[in-house]
């Protein structure tokens, strides 16, 4: 019988058994931010036990909150920096050179095909998109992460996503993973590797790949996850040049991971999706999704375009595509924040920017800000956000909005009009 | 080891997640014992009060995927400085439930028949329940009615209760 790649990077990683069916396996990156981290580390320090088990293998960030909006989040702040300087962390990323976690640790290059990756946050399985087992945890899951680069996780039951068909213009992998979590529910994939393969995913870009990914959570997925392919490679390759004589051999070697095509699935789903419309959600939980032409016309009064679900420049490029020489109505606030510098840089290099500012957007530095309702645009009781994050819950984005979750496109559509609306992009 | 048992909280609803079990604006504290006051404050649930209902519990029953969402352990903290060190439920979200094991608290899983059942008998009403971890048995009081049910927990579960949680376990195993 062969193996899931889930499975091999178990195999490869497994350090312990002490129950059936428990596996602890060796880490290969943890990564750290300024919301759950520091709590961590105070922890550790009471427990005596202040020490990290690779400091090369341990990557942080202040993102949620940054700069920071008072002296709490100030104070999160110093706590993550002064340890990453205590402990020699050199990939470590502060004001200026800080965006979103799930963006920025992707673009340095620091996940790779067959690895294992934790970190306290829930859409650490975005990183999925390499071929590596990344998955959400908790503090306590992170001590011992920092401590001795294990993580413990239960055997690896996969879903096997089929996904067939070729994507109509202006439809997204947003579009997609609404889709699929629809179908699920957000209860749907607990404890379950989601595994997507198929035409739709060969031809999506890393970036697409990530959007999918990030979601998997919003189905109760431990982690999304892709085959590692040429479009892996050629995304890694300024990382891994001085490794591999060429691409190919590259390739080569990350192949190993790809599923055997005798795998064992708990279950195998296939979609054609070639008729699938842009989505958006209603309500409170990520799997009340509708097309976005049945919920036509309901206002809003703020569209945030960015996060570690839809902040990355391919999620700029085209909702400037829709923005161009437009202005967004009156009534909106239209909010864009750049995953990372990079991102940002590279924005304002392609003219993007100044779209986003001649349309009438506040362009914040890169931040989770209003995502998780901390700061940067947090809503007012009874206010409606189009948003291209990833969460609906209640209060998400401030205590009694509302979020419509829905691609970068739309959104930008959403803001022009003013009302929920499908994309010119979109060609129905 | 904590104790375990206690007045039961009746959540009726599936799906609760943790920015309603402890919303993101109180993420900034650094001490657990700040939470106390902030307890399920955004739950959506017809007639709840968190100011009056939490109030002396120390067991919540509810329905399915509790605690999906966000990562974050101060959800089972927030529970833990309230004093509820046990949540019973069709299902847990993958990483609360490792969160509630990894600080030595229990999160307990029966089958859906038995959840409707215990909502049918005791919701409403002032219901208690005893917790024999070792032999895996629950016992259910109130309005004069006395019940066993079953549970099953895995044994690196209960370990981890034991040894106090699993920063300990690790360092001393790893
Ligand atoms: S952008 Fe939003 S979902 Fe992503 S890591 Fe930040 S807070 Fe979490």
């Amino acid at each position: 019988m062969g193996k899931t790649i889930a499975q091999k990077i178990f195999d490869s990683h497994l350090v312990d058994m002490p129950y059936e069916g428990v596996n602890v396996l060796r880490l290969d990156a943890v990564f750290c931010h300024e919301i759950t981290t520091p709590i961590a580390i105070t922890d550790l320090e009471a427990r005596g036990k202040d020490r990290v088990f690779d400091p090369s293998k341990i990557k942080a960030v202040i993102d949620h909150v940054t700069p920071a909006k008072d002296s709490k989040t100030a104070e999160q702040g110093k706590i993550l920096r002064d340890w990453a300087l205590r402990h020699k962390i050199k990939d470590f990323f502060d004001i200026g050179r800080n965006g979103v976690c799930h963006a920025i640790f992707p673009e340095k290059g620091f996940v790779r095909p067959g690895y294992t990756v934790i970190m306290g946050d829930s859409h650490t399985c975005t990183h999925g998109a390499f071929g590596a087992f990344a998955a959400g945890i908790g503090t306590t899951d992170l001590e011992v992460g920092i401590l001795k680069g294990v993580c413990a996780f239960k055997a690896p039951k996969t879903f096997k996503f089929i996904l067939k068909g070729n994507l109509k213009e202006g439809v997204y992998a947003k579009d997609v993973i609404l889709y699929i979590i629809s179908q699920l529910g957000v209860n749907g994939a607990t404890n379950r590797v989601m595994e997507f393969t198929g035409p739709v995913i060969d031809s999506m870009s890393m970036e697409s790949r990530m959007t999918l990914c990030n979601m998997a959570i919003e189905a109760g997925g431990t982690v999304g996850i892709c085959y590692p392919d040429m479009v892996t490679v050629d995304y890694l390759w300024p990382f891994i040049n001085n490794e591999f004589e060429n691409k190919e051999a590259a390739l080569k070697e990350y192949s190993k991971w790809i599923s055997d095509s005798d795998a064992e699935y708990e279950k195998v789903i296939e979609y054609d999706l070639s008729s699938l419309d842009p989505k958006a959600t209603f309500g409170y939980k990520p799997d009340q999704v509708k097309s976005i032409s049945e919920m036509e016309g309901t206002v809003v009064d703020q569209v945030y375009i960015g996060s570690c679900t839809n902040g990355r420049i391919e999620d700029l490029r085209e909702a400037a595509k829709v923005l161009k020489d437009k202005k967004i109505a009156d009534s909106v606030r239209g909010i864009l924040s750049p995953a990372t510098p990079a991102i940002y840089k590279q924005a304002m290099d392609e003219g993007i920017l100044e779209i986003f500012f001649e349309a009438g957007f506040c362009i914040t530095n890169s931040t989770c800000g209003a995502c998780l309702g901390m700061s940067n645009g947090v809503l007012a009781e009874g206010e409606v956000c189009a948003s291209t994050t990833n969460r609906n819950f209640s209060g998400r984005m401030g205590k009694g909005g509302t979020v419509h979750l829905m691609s970068p496109a739309s959104a930008a559509a959403t803001a022009i009009a003013g009302k929920i609306t499908n994309s010119p992009l979109y060609k129905g | 080891m904590k104790s375990f048992g206690g007045n039961i909280l009746f959540l009726d609803r599936s799906d609760i997640n943790t920015d309603e079990i402890i919303p993101a604006k109180y993420l900034t504290e650094i001490t657990k014992t700040a939470l106390k006051p902030f307890l399920l404050e955004d739950l959506i649930l017809e007639g709840f009060d968190p100011a009056v209902d939490i109030n002396g519990k120390q067991v919540i029953v509810t329905r399915a995927n509790f605690g999906c969402g966000s990562s974050r352990e101060h959800a089972p903290w927030a529970l833990e400085v309230n004093g509820i060190y046990v949540v019973i439920a069709e299902n847990f979200a993958r990483i609360f439930r490792q969160n509630m094991y990894n600080c030595g608290m229990c999160a307990i899983e029966l089958k859906t028949e038995t959840i409707d059942h215990l909502f049918n008998i005791y919701n409403g009403i002032s219901a208690s329940v005893d917790i024999d971890l070792d032999r895996g048995l629950l016992t259910f009081s109130g309005g004069g009615k006395v019940e066993t049910v079953e549970f099953q927990m895995a044994p690196f579960d209960l370990e981890l209760i034991k040894a106090g949680g699993w920063v300990e376990y690790a360092d001393s195993k790893y």
